[in-house]
């Protein structure tokens, strides 16, 4: 086995292409399970057993399946039932919905975890429930869980080649397509390795910054 | 303490005249259980306006319940609460929003919003509750802000002041929507020993320049005699001793009482 740098030079436009979709995917799928994330969680947190039942069962469901068939059910069926997306969109959101039934139970902690006496004075003030919520429990719960909500995203990332599944071309879809054609495989492969490792690191530190700001 | 401190109420026919040497506050036969403890037992009793009222007694007594059955943080399973003439226990949520804007509580742990300025924690309520502009309840909190000694301390958050200062700012924030009932939770018992004088004295000012009604949880009982009209000596979730303080802390006539007040002073 030789390392040719060739190679490396000539993989790289196809590269740049696949870590453009990688990254949309990530900010995507980040953002989407983030949101979901924490309407799932609130509506957990209704009076009404009609609302909280089915939002268990459906997210116990989806955290409890696989991504990839997911992923294939998606992209799959959907147009079957005359729901068409674009491969890229149906990846975001597979890997948003799927995400987003572990981020709930992230803010379904950090919400448990202000304690009632922040309650008892919201109260006490007479603050509407909704701006309690919003202005008081949401921002110290939100501030809490950015640590593990940072996880996710290094997680999300990891799983962002199972898109390659249904032909988005991210990082590992271009390096797998440049191996077949110039039968060279360490050097793509290699490249993209790297590349998985410094996003994870530029993500912690994005991460860290944020719960910095936050905490301040 | 001058007239024209924000405290002062202007007249107004909501506050205390309305019901002139009658009862502000009145329980009847109310009971509270926590599982198969039963904390309040059948209780009855009813606070005029403008008066402080004193609540002491062993821990578990029942005094703490009784403050946040007021405040509505809990319920009662038997007897009816009255604020002003309203029913708050049974009440629909709209009118329990209205007779909670009478009252206001200043809890033992604080309880300020952390991540809200001082200034802000004042604020808050007045804005979104009361309806006032931004400009008014600024005023508003910089006034009280400078009352309880922490005008410089407006932008700061409060994780960044001293047990002592975060209880003032506690006190300002439930000024700051004007109640007509102040319930006071064990106000002092989270403060370090040296910082309890200077909330207690702040406490006492308010108990003299204001005809707010005050019920007041404490161990303090050199500030219990200070500004009751009333002590209520609490046991086993009933009042067995009710008076003066004089007679209270002079010669009860409970034996339960006098055993009490010698081992707390």
């Amino acid at each position: 086995m030789k390392w040719d740098w060739n190679a490396v030079s000539d993989f790289m436009p196809d590269f740049w292409k696949g870590l453009l979709v990688t990254l949309q995917a990530l900010a995507l799928g980040s953002l989407l399970s983030f949101s979901l994330g924490l309407v799932w969680a609130l509506l957990m947190r209704t009076p009404t057993r009609w609302v909280r039942w089915p939002v268990g069962v459906v997210t116990e469901f989806v955290r409890n399946t696989p991504l990839l068939v997911q992923l294939f059910f998606l992209f799959y069926v959907l147009p079957e039932w005359g729901l068409t997306f674009s491969a890229l969109a149906t990846g975001v959101f597979a890997i948003g919905l799927h995400y987003s039934t572990y981020t709930m139970q992230v803010y379904r902690a950090g919400i448990e975890a202000v304690p009632a006496g922040q309650w008892e004075a919201a109260t006490a003030l007479n603050l509407p429930r909704a701006r309690t919520w919003t202005a008081v429990i949401l921002p110290q719960a939100i501030r809490r869980v950015v640590p593990a909500l940072g996880n996710y995203v290094i997680s999300m990332l990891k799983d962002t080649p199972l898109l390659m599944v249904i032909t988005v071309l991210e990082m590992l879809g271009h390096a797998r397509l440049f191996s077949q054609e110039h039968f060279q495989f360490t050097e793509p492969l290699t490249v993209i390795g790297v590349a998985f490792i410094l996003i994870s690191y530029l993500a912690s530190l994005l991460m860290r910054a944020l719960e910095r700001r936050l905490v301040r | 303490m001058s007239a024209d401190t924000p405290l002062t109420k202007e007249p107004d026919a909501s506050t205390g005249t309305a019901v002139a040497g009658g009862e502000l506050i009145r329980l009847e036969g109310v009971t509270k259980r926590f599982g198969t403890n039963t904390v309040l037992d059948d209780l009855n009793f009813s606070v005029e306006p403008g008066k402080h009222v004193t609540l002491i007694g062993p821990s578990g007594s029942g005094k703490t319940t009784i403050l946040r059955l007021l405040m509505t943080l809990t319920k009662p399973d038997e007897g009816t609460i009255t604020v002003d003439g309203q029913p708050l226990f049974p009440a629909p949520e709209k009118q329990v929003r209205e007779v909670r804007k009478k009252i206001g509580m200043v809890f033992q742990q604080f309880n300020l919003f952390p991540n809200m300025s001082v200034l802000r924690n004042l604020t808050e309520a007045p804005v979104r509750v009361l309806g006032l502009s931004k400009d008014e309840a600024e005023a508003r909190a910089r006034e009280l802000l400078d009352l309880v000694g922490l005008a410089d301390k407006c932008d700061a958050k409060p994780t960044r002041l001293s047990g002592g200062q975060q209880q003032r700012v506690a006190i300002a924030r439930a000024l700051a929507m004007r109640p007509q009932v102040l319930l006071l939770d064990e106000v002092t018992s989270a403060l370090d020993p040296e910082l309890v004088a200077g909330v207690l004295d702040l406490l006492r000012d308010i108990a003299r320049s204001t005809d707010i009604t005050m019920l007041c949880v404490t161990h303090e009982m050199g500030f219990a005699r200070d500004i009751s009209d009333q002590v209520l000596m609490f046991d086993a979730g009933r009042v067995i001793e009710a008076g003066a303080p004089e007679k209270i802390f002079g010669d009860p006539e409970q034996e339960r009482t006098r055993e009490f007040i010698s081992a707390v002073l």
